[in-house]
């Protein structure tokens, strides 16, 4: 059995996917109890009776993640549920305290959906939404010895801090009609998806974190002949890829099952409806949980909680408080900064719009402030391996150091000097200009002084300005830029070598 | 010298105040009486003398000090021991519990501490509630004091017995089908079942969480009336408590005491009599109700139909509720462990040292009943049936203020009689039941003794939701009526326990 490539696959088949995304919602507390909803806390000290599942307790709903839930859903063009239900999904399985996920099941509160997302070229694709319930997230088990996987540890650990925080997952319909832009579609559907959780402000959005995690959903089915309709061709076996947790690795993931599940058609072999487990490094999927042998949740409507039952008023309250959609934000941002095509995707593929936006606001111009973040900042962002968000400087620090430059108070290599004490802790651009003393030297008797040291220095240089030869002056100003580390004004320095060497310019 | 064990819990509280006696005599007292007679009662799973004695010292010394304290404050309690109470051990009757030391009190836990009232110990009670003899206890079966070869009811045998034997004046019970309402009846004492979500269920180790409500146990309505306003009101802890004030038992019951009932319809349910009731209960309701009607009421007969379904209905929703609130008995956080190799192998291990064969017997029973496929017939079903049953109860509740039976079918039954036999157990259940699966409220106070055994009969009262004070109403007029006939409360009757030396 031959591998085909992604291309050589949708030559031959009609893929139809899903996909299932699960936001980690940023409450201040957890989705059943008090404890707080934070990342990367010591282990098990963000718990109580309530999420760790002891005797007695009972969970109360957080109002605060119904109302991130309902926004969600009415962001993605949902109806919202006059009366929905928590559900108990029950299974055995050490990080999950109670030994039941508190979810939702038959009457998810958000319904019936759709979202366009915007591919690459400008074409714009719907996606049809299903739902968009409510549920608590389960602990972290780790696995100490052998491998590292729960098959010959020594033994495990459970963290449950994770446990209990408030989770929205959302699940497409079947996406038909993609063809060979399926990966594409894929990976902008949530890119779409992360952009309107961090515009909700619901959800940190932060995939390398794992607080947005998708699910990816595949199949393919026989395309079909000339002049019938493709609709009408039955869906293939799926595979469901977990946890495929970064924009590249959807378009990978979707790229390796389509290319493994060609070569198995083509080979006359089954595919085995299945979940698959994805490995980033090798860029393939293997087989977990078989579906044959899938357990029965046994959902019933959980006893311990009301009913959720958002008034019809708090609803279209709360559609008044939703952002603008992020494709529209962004042709008006792109109309508004007059950036080109490919200025506009590279500040959205390297998460910079809303630092941007923030520059701008806080003063600077668009295009400096696109030259910040996409040149210096991305560059230093990439060496240490964080997203841009995470370097320790602000919007309102890049528009500082822009004002300076605008103002003369320091040259473009002073202000890269700037930034890197800015990105080392040394205080806001203004204040590492003072302490490195890097301001431009614009007191001209100290420069008229350099002047003359370099010239002197140099004679036969002198000669040759006095010549007529004023590109000559380049080695001298040279000099003087060196004597003064940088900090004078080049334009300034090579008059006053002119008026010295008595070539007025 | 007074013996204190025998007063009502009214008459302790009035005691103190009037400075007869402390709060460390009244809490002594006890002590002595469980040291003297728990050997044979093991009404007691656990005894904390020195936390009792340390609360009531506090209460004398704020009393003495002239602090204004709780109605109830300084008068010792027993407490079912489905409730946590932090620091002293837990375990529902289960093995699977044994030396849990809750890091947490329930909400009734705190409340009871906050009206300072000293926690005597743990009662005994079927395995999580499983049962309706305490015979399903991890730690053996409780005793009934009127008659040591029979069961005190269940699953609060426990704290029934505990009252019926003099060793605590109040009692926790909780009722998810009757687990108050029939071990007072069959121990001659008074249990309460508040409306669901009248009382916090938060720390109440879970059951069947549809049906679960705690409720008082006491000897007298005016001390279960106490008791009751204490236990209740909103908790923020409990998504299902009722935002609403507490209802005012205590009133109420004066009310019955001092008035007369005039202008009250009481609705006799038709369908909990008849067959398989044992003629003395009968007689001693039909008994009450000539009472009652003496006091001025008017009784009229009401029909159930549904009532038919309740007891299949409601081993279906419970069983499927407890699988699931059972599940986290997995050895994984807390309780025993057994250990094997693998994680899975440890829980099955651990769940089936520890967990008793009734409780395996509903597990197993809700796990089925939950599956794809058969919730609808049988999950599903149920709950319709549940509807029929609130919609008996609305027209029932359309001709009468409250309705009533016999609490239990039949007096109560050897120790081991029905081991063998759970569907003749789960029958003992069979009046109660309805009132947990609509929701509403209900009492069951002592109505004789059946004249062809001796053994306590009870009557029970029941009420529309919210209206928990019109039981109080009557439950204090009929026992007023009944005490007037008997010269004294009925637990007077119960034949004195040997005790130890």
């Amino acid at each position: 059995m031959k591998a085909l490539t992604y291309e050589q696959a949708m030559e031959q088949f009609d893929p139809v996917f899903g996909i299932e995304v699960h936001v980690e919602l940023n409450t201040a507390t957890k989705m059943f109890c008090g404890c707080a909803n934070e990342f990367g806390a010591e282990p098990n000290t963000q718990v109580c009776p309530v999420c760790l599942g002891l005797p007695g307790a009972m969970p109360v709903t957080n109002e605060k993640a119904v109302e991130s839930a309902i926004r969600l859903g009415l962001s993605l063009g949902c109806e919202i549920r006059e009366s929905s239900r928590f559900a108990r999904k029950n299974y055995f399985y050490p990080d999950l305290a109670k030994d039941y996920q508190i979810s939702q099941y038959d009457e998810p509160t958000c319904f019936e959906g759709s979202l366009d997302v915007v591919l690459d070229d400008g074409e714009v694709f719907t996606v049809g939404i299903e739902r968009a319930h409510m549920e608590e997230d389960a602990g972290k088990n780790t696995h100490k010895g052998g491998t590292g996987g729960i098959q010959g540890a020594d033994y495990s650990l459970v963290d449950y801090n994770r446990g209990g925080v408030p989770l929205v997952e959302i699940v497409t319909k079947p996406i038909t009609g993609a063809g060979a832009r399926t990966a594409e579609v894929a990976r902008a559907y949530v890119a779409t998806i992360r952009d309107i959780v961090k515009a909700l402000d619901i959800s940190d959005g932060r995939m390398e974190q794992g607080s947005v995690r998708a699910d990816v959903n595949l199949s393919l089915r026989p395309k079909a002949a000339a002049g019938e309709d493709q609709d009408a061709v039955p869906f293939g076996k799926r595979s469901e890829t977990k946890n495929v947790n970064s924009l590249r690795a959807i378009e990978r993931a979707i790229h390796h099952e389509a290319s493994r599940q060609a070569g198995l058609l083509l080979a006359g072999k089954p595919v085995v409806q299945e979940t698959r487990h994805w490995h980033e490094d090798t860029g393939s999927t293997t087989p977990g949980r078989s579906k044959e042998e899938a357990e029965d949740y046994r959902y019933f409507p959980e006893p311990d909680l009301l009913p959720v039952e958002p008034s019809r008023e708090w609803v279209e309250e709360l559609r008044g408080t939703l952002p603008e959609h992020p494709a529209k934000m962004r042709a008006r941002l792109k109309e508004e900064w007059g950036f080109s095509d490919t200025d506009m995707r590279d500040a959205v593929n390297a998460d910079a719009l809303s630092l941007i936006a923030d520059t701008v606001a806080a003063g600077a111009a668009p295009q400096s402030a696109r030259k910040w973040w996409m040149g210096e900042l991305a560059r230093t962002a990439n060496d240490r391996e964080v997203a841009l968000a995470e370097l320790p400087v602000t919007p309102a620090d890049v528009a500082e150091l822009q004002g300076l430059v605008d103002a003369g108070t320091i040259n473009d290599k002073l202000a890269r000097q700037a930034l890197e004490g800015v990105l080392a802790g040394e205080g806001s651009p203004r204040e590492v200009v003072e302490s490195r003393g890097l301001e431009v030297v614009s007191d001209d008797s100290a420069l008229e002084a350099a002047v003359d040291e370099a010239l002197a220095a140099q004679p036969d240089v002198l000669a040759k300005i006095q010549d007529g030869k004023v590109q000559a002056a380049g080695a001298i100003v040279g000099a003087v830029m060196k004597a003064t580390r940088g900090q004078a004004d080049a334009g300034r320095v090579r008059e006053i070598i002119l008026q010295r060497a008595g070539v007025e310019g | 010298m007074t013996d204190w064990t025998r007063a009502s819990a009214a008459q302790m509280a009035a005691a103190m105040k009037a400075g007869e006696v402390t709060s460390v005599e009244l809490t002594q007292a006890h002590l002595d009486r469980i040291a003297a007679v728990d050997a044979d009662v093991h009404a007691f799973l656990h005894v904390d003398a020195e936390g009792a004695l340390a609360t009531a010292r506090e209460v004398d010394e704020a009393r003495a000090a002239g602090e204004e304290l709780p109605a109830l404050a300084g008068v010792p309690i027993a407490v079912k021991d489905i409730l946590v109470t932090q620091g002293m051990p837990t375990t529902a009757g289960s093995r699977i519990l044994e030396g849990w030391e809750p890091p947490y009190d329930a909400t009734v836990t705190r409340k009871i501490r906050e009206a300072r009232m000293p926690i005597l110990g743990k009662t005994n009670m079927d395995e999580f509630a499983m049962g309706s003899s305490t015979e399903h206890s991890g730690y053996g079966p409780t005793r009934n004091p009127w008659d040591l070869d029979r069961i005190p009811g269940g699953s609060g045998g426990g704290s029934a017995a505990s009252l019926a034997a003099w060793e605590a004046p109040l009692a926790i019970g909780s009722d998810t089908g009757g687990s108050i309402r029939q071990p007072a009846s069959v121990t001659g004492t008074v249990g309460v079942k508040p409306t669901y979500g009248g009382v916090s269920r938060y720390g109440a180790i879970a059951l069947a969480s549809s049906l679960d409500q705690l409720g008082p146990c006491a000897r007298t309505v005016e001390d279960a009336a106490y008791l009751h306003e204490v236990m209740g009101g909103h908790d923020p802890m409990d998504a299902t408590s009722l935002d609403e004030p507490v209802p005012s038992c205590v009133d109420a019951a004066r009310q019955g005491r001092e008035e007369d009932l005039a202008g009250v319809r009481i609705g006799v349910i038709k369908e909990l009599s008849g067959e398989g009731y044992q003629a003395g209960v009968e007689q001693r309701f039909e008994e009450s109700l000539e009472l009652l009607k003496a006091r001025g009421a008017e009784v009229v007969e009401v029909s159930c139909p549904s009532f038919e379904y309740a007891l299949a209905a409601y081993y279906l929703i419970l069983p499927s509720e407890a699988s699931s609130n059972l599940a986290k008995f997995d050895s994984v956080r807390f309780g025993l462990r057994v250990e094997k190799a693998t994680v899975e192998k440890t829980m099955g291990a651990t769940r089936a040292e520890g967990f008793g064969d009734e409780v395996k017997r509903r597990i197993i029973l809700g796990t089925y009943a939950l599956s794809a496929g058969y919730y609808d017939a049988y999950y599903g079903s149920a709950q319709k049936v549940r509807t029929l049953i609130q919609r008996d109860f609305a027209a029932a509740f359309e001709q009468a203020d409250v309705l009533v039976s016999p609490t239990t079918p039949t007096t109560p039954f050897k120790l081991g009689e029905r081991l063998d036999d759970p569907l003749a157990m789960y029958l003992n259940d069979v009046a109660t039941i309805p009132a947990n699966l609509a929701g509403i409220p209900g009492m069951s106070l002592p109505s004789g003794t059946a004249p062809e055994d001796g053994l306590p009969t009870g009557f029970q009262i029941l009420a529309p939701a919210h209206e928990d004070a019109r039981m109080y109403r009557i439950g204090a007029a009929l026992e007023k009526a009944l005490a007037e006939q008997w010269g004294g409360h009925l637990t007077a009757q119960a034949p004195e326990l040997e005790v130890a030396k």
